[in-house]
């Protein structure tokens, strides 16, 4: 099968999607004309044109917001935010507009926008530019929220999510665009909801999202070589939460840990933690381990930075702990 | 002294019409300003260039990481800003702040070190480039989230104000400059805080360091009366007014003016600071957007050129000229190798300054950690605005 990047991914769902249906359109920093900021739109203006692709001032409040509009009207617009820490200054729009516009209406107005950008540490950006923010918007009902880690995945959820009637958080990674991978020619869409077993194995579940799935996955390697069995699951969406896939597995191994990137108080984490005490009360031989960033703002220097986010070292010193082999 | 009217400029073109497009200002009393100022001035607006070219380098050595924006093109702003301020004078700033940092007089070694993520940079390494701080000469920091720096600089007014008025009764005396850039222009909070800054009479002087392009969008591009953008000032009820950032004598005379005029009313203004950025936005700009012909018009124009011009006219001797030059190759080498000898911060610091109290990080267990004393005290303790008030429990 072709390999493509991670952002080849992304556009050519958002191209297809264009192609299919008029009232999708893209519009942020940098998308049009310079091609966007990390590429992911690169060729879509010469495609689709400056009605379609539509170049933003730094105004996400603003453009945020007129998509919201837009879509309440009846368009699909994709937002591209250059940075998910920049959705920042945006909270009120993404926040408190699009999730609540139809519960609010009484299901009178819908909210299908897109709002797509890089999530995570992007390598030694600081605590402004190293958001995961996962941890804070997923705590909002009314939203949805996909984080693909490879791009097979990115490509059949974001053709579901510009598909999709309600408000999409889809959070991309800087540290993924490059990151090449088999994606099928003939079109597909991938259901929310749905977690991805990245790897089977006997001894303990590790539940991730995003990104820090590569790191639970190179873990789970260096666990095999000292005799421990990890079954890894990708969770692709955070928002629906397939909560049946990881009871299903967590019943067999009996021991689970969580990594999430974003911090561990009031998190994706702690939630799936919750979950597995709960459903899982009699099969755990342990409580469930956790991996988080550090709790403290995201530091610049490199060592530091390291330390902070989940790493592979700290996945496997959680999975051995989880198994009393510490 | 007056400033002139902006030049009408074509808004239908790009950014090319930005400094070179204000005449020169025949009433700017250029002699007037000592030799020895002005040599100082042209020191330091040449040590900021060999700084920035160096860590140009350093990124591409991969000493620097992270995002990184350098100054070169507009060293005029910082330094004749700087110059026309006093140093009680509080300065706020973007991320593209290594040329306010020295400007200030932030050390060259900590400014480099920050860079590096070495624990002799001016946060210890926890800021990086976007994030400079430098309590010492009253720098509030860059900032990296656009725009997100002038609601603080419209704080730090009503604070000196209301510490020169309210707890020390007396006539506010400080003037805080806060920097953005054109393309900040366009972020909500800013307006929010030039209404704010109007309606409570706050001396600061909001500064847009108009370089006719955020990132690949040029001015006219991306907002509106973009070839006049200080007419945006008289909506929210304050002076706003041009100023020719690529000569810093000219910077340096009007802001003076400005200044003292916002000392003295506590009115705030918006300066359109006409300059030019010569690098790309930051290490990975390719510079499509723009013709190689507009940025060597600029680049022709340069502000040290002008500065050294008039300095040659007044007896710069080219050995001088060359001593100058010799003696910023080696303070930046010297902050360079002083940077590389800085240790990298220890794991402990990881977890210091997230509070002031001595609470430990989040684990998820049942007791609350409370860090130990020593050396995990931070680092500064009188953060609060008056000193010895509500001390810590
Ligand atoms: C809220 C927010 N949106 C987007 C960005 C990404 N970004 C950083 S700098 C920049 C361009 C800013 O241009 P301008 O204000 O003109 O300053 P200059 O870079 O020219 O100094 C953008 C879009 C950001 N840091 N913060
Ligand atoms: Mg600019």
């Amino acid at each position: 099968m072709r390999e493509i990047e991670f952002r080849d991914a992304v556009r050519e769902a958002m191209s297809e999607e264009m192609r299919r249906d008029t009232r999708v359109m893209l519009l942020g920093e940098e998308v049009a004309q310079y091609n966007g900021a990390y590429k992911v739109s690169r060729g879509m203006l010469d495609e689709f044109g400056p009605r379609r692709v539509i170049d933003t001032p730094i105004s996400e409040s603003g453009f945020a917001g007129m998509a919201i509009g837009a879509a309440m009207l009846g368009l699909r617009p994709i937002v591209e935010f250059m940075s998910w820490s920049f959705s920042l200054v945006a909270a009120d729009p993404i926040l408190n507009n699009a999730p609540k516009m139809l519960y609010m209406s009484g299901g009178q107005y819908g909210c299908p926008v897109v709002f797509r950008g890089n999530d995570g540490a992007g390598g030694q950006l600081g605590s402004t530019h190293s958001w995961a923010v996962e941890g804070l918007y997923s705590n909002v009902p009314g939203l949805k929220m996909v984080i693909p880690s490879n791009p097979a995945d990115a490509k059949g959820l974001m053709k579901t999510a510009i598909r999709d009637d309600d408000p999409v958080f889809f959070l991309e990674s800087e540290r993924l665009l490059s990151l090449k991978g088999e994606v099928p020619e003939a079109e597909y869409l991938i259901p929310f909801g749905q977690a991805r077993i990245a790897r089977t194995g006997r001894d303990c579940t590790i539940v991730s999202f995003g990104r820090p799935v590569l790191f639970c996955l190179e873990a789970a390697d260096a666990l095999a070589r000292e005799g421990i069995d990890c079954e890894v699951l990708d969770m692709r969406t955070i928002r629906p939460l397939d909560a049946a896939a990881i009871v299903r597995s967590v019943r067999r191994t009996g021991a689970c840990v969580v990594v999430d990137q974003s911090w561990s108080f009031g998190s994706p984490g702690s939630e799936v933690a919750a979950l597995v005490h709960r459903e899982c009360f009699d099969d755990l031989d342990n409580h469930v381990h956790r991996v988080h960033s550090a709790d403290v703002p995201a530091p610049y220097a490199y060592d530091l930075e390291q330390e902070y986010l989940p790493n592979t070292r700290r996945i496997c010193e959680a999975v051995r702990a989880c198994l009393y082999k510490a | 002294m007056a400033s002139a009217p902006p030049a009408s400029v074509d808004a239908t073109s790009g950014a090319g019409d930005c400094a070179t497009a204000q005449p020169p200002r025949p009433n700017v009393p250029r002699n007037e300003v000592p030799f020895e100022t002005a040599r100082g001035w042209l020191r330091e607006m040449m040590l900021i260039r060999e700084f920035e070219l160096r860590c140009m380098q350093a990124y591409q050595d991969k000493k620097i990481g992270g995002f990184c924006h350098v100054y070169i093109g507009q060293e005029a702003v910082a330094v004749g800003c700087v110059a026309a301020a006093e140093q009680r004078d509080p300065i706020v700033t973007a991320y593209r702040d290594h040329g306010h940092a020295l400007a200030r007089g932030m050390d060259p070694r900590f400014c480099m070190a920050e860079m590096f993520g070495r624990i002799g940079g001016c946060a210890k390494g926890k800021g990086g480039s976007m994030h400079m701080f430098d309590r010492a000469n009253n720098l509030f920091g860059g900032h990296g989230i656009v725009g997100a720096q002038i609601p603080l600089g419209v704080g730090l007014a009503f604070g000196t104000k209301y510490e020169d008025e309210v707890i020390n009764g007396g006539k506010s005396s400080r003037v805080t400059l806060a920097f953005l850039g054109d393309g900040a222009l366009n972020q909500g909070s800013v307006h929010e805080a030039m209404n704010l800054a109007g309606l409570f009479d706050l001396p600061v002087i909001i500064i847009c360091e108009n370089n006719g392009y955020s990132m690949g969008t040029s001015i006219v591009r991306g907002t509106t009366m973009g070839h006049d953008i200080s007419a945006k000032a008289a909506a929210y009820g304050m002076e706003g007014i041009a100023i020719d950032g690529m000569d810093v004598l000219e910077t340096y005379w009007a802001m003076r003016d400005v200044v003292e005029r916002v000392r003295s009313t506590s009115r705030p203004v918006f300066v359109d600071m006409r300059c030019y950025r010569y690098k790309g936005h930051s290490m990975s700009d390719p510079r499509k957007y723009r013709t190689r012909e507009e940025e060597e018009a600029y680049e022709r124009d340069d502000p040290i050129g002008r500065l050294k011009a008039h300095l040659d006219s007044r007896g710069l001797t080219e050995d001088d000229f060359k001593s100058i030059q010799r003696e910023v190759r080696a303070t930046v080498r010297a902050a360079v190798e002083w940077s590389d000898q800085s240790p990298v911060p220890p794991m402990s610091d990881l977890y210091r300054d997230v509070y002031l109290e001595r609470w430990g990080p989040y684990t998820g267990s049942s007791a609350p950690e409370m860090l130990g004393g020593g050396e995990n005290e931070p680092s500064f303790k009188a953060i609060r605005p008056v000193e010895g008030e509500g001390e810590l429990l």
